[in-house]
């Protein structure tokens, strides 16, 4: 029987296997950040374990950062010690760190990839569960917990019981105004926030095969929202475009011999996966979410479901819609561009195309939080910036910002707002805030017009 | 970590699904460098209202409920990786979390942390969150060598990975195992240049 893409990459990984236990699996790169790991350092410190190996971790920081004048002390006590602690913490151990206002500083999972950190077949960890997101390069990675964190640092190991291995093709061609943002808002809506537990996903399918890595990032970074540890998508000359002449990704013959290691790792044509769904890519449109799981979402032109279980109530109630809604000419007041899904160059490039000439509607805020230093210096040089400034949006400094609002950018106590994050748990934007998940280009039109419009029409 | 046997309390029934990682421990409060003091802030915004003061509707403030047991709906601990949400639970005092489905992060942080999640069937779920909830001073018995729950409507078994069941029964985590390989480990990096 052949293998997956998912075996492969697993299997040559694997140290040992304890009988009747878990594997313990080799992580070729650790990124942290300052939230989840500041305990873990503790742990070692107090039990006296060094790091293994330092030079396989690199840190940024990113959760708990402003998006304002970075330049200037963090005014927040207890974000600053976190701050401070990590950078004594990399300092201590000889931790690459991309601290606030360093070049390379950013979203975790939008910098490892943009400097060439992420490649196809490695396995890589972090504390943070979208470390998902690496998978569109054919990357085995997953979010960890601060306790593995610890593992990590001291074994540069894991262990792990290897997950069963579920398939999602999708096939066809996209319709206008389609991102890879609604694909994967669809397949949650359709299979459910935990069809994928226990699982690692393979994105599979024409429409994945024509997507841009930026796209399979946004795709991948919410494999957890279904429940999976993990998606990945097979490697192929898109990737190898993309990796190929990025800071840290291997230069002249080494390249060419990774590449032609990259090119046996997709699924064997027999390989076997333990489940599979397939979608049709026509059935897809425009996606937004009326409730406080991200498997709540409808098509834009659709109505909110009837269900009687007593948590689609409380969601209901919570986001103050009715059964049988349209989400239609909802009056929207914030608006919030940013986040790992949704915050890299391509995101705004659809952006500023929407936005140009016209004016925001005056009762919205609109954010604009790019992904990193470098999406934020791209965004300079493409004029991107103009454009946002001319038609009132507010563009700020990188960081993880109002997707889960660990610092002042938080949407006030029942507001909507229209995210490109990937949460809309209750609270996730700020106490008593209302989250409505949705593509880069239905969070720019909503901003404009004040109020969410049925996107389709107006592309048409 | 502390070693986990058994276990006899009473339990506080929470019947909501999907409880995330956010609820169990808001984001504004990932600011702490260290484990401890998280149970506080412990489903912070279902447990206090806006002004601070304790909503008086949240189980953990009734004084009818009380026990180191929390029986929770489906889909517990999903969302964010966040330890801060085994730490808060642990710290508040509970040692064992009940539902009819755990999220996979979750529960690892739980067992890493010698907290036990327990995974039943979702019918014996609602009826023993009716019978707790009818009988709040009701006890639970976990027994780990066995992998026993003893409750007034039934005895069950419970799976656990049984290496992570040596670890809670012995108190000792995947550090001490991992460099125990330490050996292994380097040959293999050895075998990858
Ligand atoms: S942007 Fe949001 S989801 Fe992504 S790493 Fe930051 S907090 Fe997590």
């Amino acid at each position: 029987m052949g293998k997956t893409l998912f075996d492969k990459v697993w299997d040559s990984h694997v140290v040992d296997t304890i009988e009747n236990g878990p594997q313990i699996l080799y992580i070729d790169k650790h990124l942290i950040h300052e939230v989840t790991s500041p305990q873990a350092f503790n742990e070692l410190r107090e039990r006296n374990i060094p790091i293994l190996r330092p030079d396989k971790v690199v840190a940024t920081a990113d959760h708990n950062t402003p998006t304002k004048n970075q330049h200037l002390p963090i005014k927040d006590a207890l974000s600053r010690n976190q701050l401070r602690q990590l950078s004594e913490n990399c300092e201590v151990n000889n931790i690459t760190l991309y601290g606030l206002g360093h070049k390379y500083n950013g979203i975790v999972h939008v910098m490892a990839p943009e400097l060439g950190i992420t490649q196809p077949g490695m396995t890589i960890v972090c504390g943070d569960s979208h470390t998902s997101t690496h998978g569109a390069f054919g990357t085995i990675a997953f979010g960890i917990g601060t306790s593995q964190v610890a593992q990590v640092f001291a074994s540069q190991c894991l262990l792990l019981k290897k997950p069963k291995s579920l398939r999602v093709s999708v096939n066809g061609k996209l319709k206008k105004g389609v991102l890879p943002k609604d694909v994967i808002l669809y397949i949650i809506s359709q299979i459910g926030t935990n069809a994928g537990t226990g699982y690692f996903c393979e994105y599979a399918g024409d429409v994945f095969e024509n997507m841009s890595m930026e796209g399979r990032m946004t795709v991948c970074n919410m494999s957890i929202e279904m429940g999976a540890r993990g998606g990945m998508i097979a490697p192929d000359q898109t990737t190898f475009d993309y990796v190929s002449g990025r800071e840290f990704a291997p230069k002249g013959q080494e390249l060419e011999d990774k590449i032609a290691h990259w090119k046996t790792l997709p699924s064997d044509a027999d390989a076997v996966f333990d489940k599979e769904y397939h979608f049709d890519a026509a059935d897809i449109e425009p996606m937004v979410t009326y409730g406080t799981n991200p498997g709540m979402g409808i098509k834009i032109s659709g109505h909110i479901p009837k269900d009687n279980s007593d948590s689609f109530k409380k969601s209901l109630k919570y986001m103050g819609f009715s059964e049988g809604e349209s989400l239609i000419n909802k009056p929207i007041n914030y608006v919030f561009i940013g986040s790992c899904t949704n915050s890299r160059i391509e995101d705004f490039r659809v952006v500023a195309e929407y936005i140009k000439g016209k004016q925001k509607a005056s009762n919205v805020n609109a954010l604009i939080v790019p992904g990193s230093q470098q999406v934020a210096q791209q965004i300079q040089e493409e004029g991107l910036s103009t454009i946002f400034e001319n038609s009132g949006f507010e563009l700020r400094q990188p960081g993880c910002s109002a997707c889960l609002a660990m610092n002042d950018d938080k949407i006030p106590q029942g507001e909507y707002c229209v995210s490109t994050s990937n949460r809309n748990f209750e609270g996730r934007q700020g106490q008593g805030a209302r989250t409505i998940l949705a593509s880069p280009l239905v969070a720019a039109a909503t901003a404009i017009e004040g109020k969410i419009i049925d996107i389709t029409k107006h592309l048409n | 970590m502390e070693a986990f046997k058994t276990l006899t309390s009473r339990a506080i029934p929470l019947p909501v699904e999907n409880i995330d990682t956010d609820q169990i421990i808001p984001a504004r409060f990932l600011k702490a460098t260290d484990k401890k003091g998280f149970g506080d802030n412990l489903f912070r915004d279902w447990r206090y209202e806006k002004n601070g003061s304790e909503n008086d509707s949240f189980i953990l403030n009734s004084s009818k409920f009380r026990g180191s047991i929390l029986v929770a709906g489906d889909n517990f601990g999903c969302g964010s990786s966040r330890e801060h949400a085994a730490w808060a639970l642990a710290d508040y005092g509970f040692k064992v979390i009940i539902s009819s489905f755990f999220a996979d992060i979750f529960k690892g942080n739980a067992l890493n942390n010698g907290m036990l999640p327990i995974q039943v069937s979702s019918g014996f779920l609602l009826s023993l969150i009716n019978h707790i909830e009818n009988n709040p001073t009701a006890e639970l018995t976990i027994n780990l060598e066995d992998q026993t729950l003893n409750t007034p409507v039934g005895t069950v078994d419970f799976d656990i990975d049984p290496y992570k069941k040596l670890c809670l029964i012995n108190g000792y985590d995947d550090i001490d195992f991992l460099i125990s390989k330490k050996d292994k480990i380097e040959a293999f990096e050895n075998s990858l240049q």
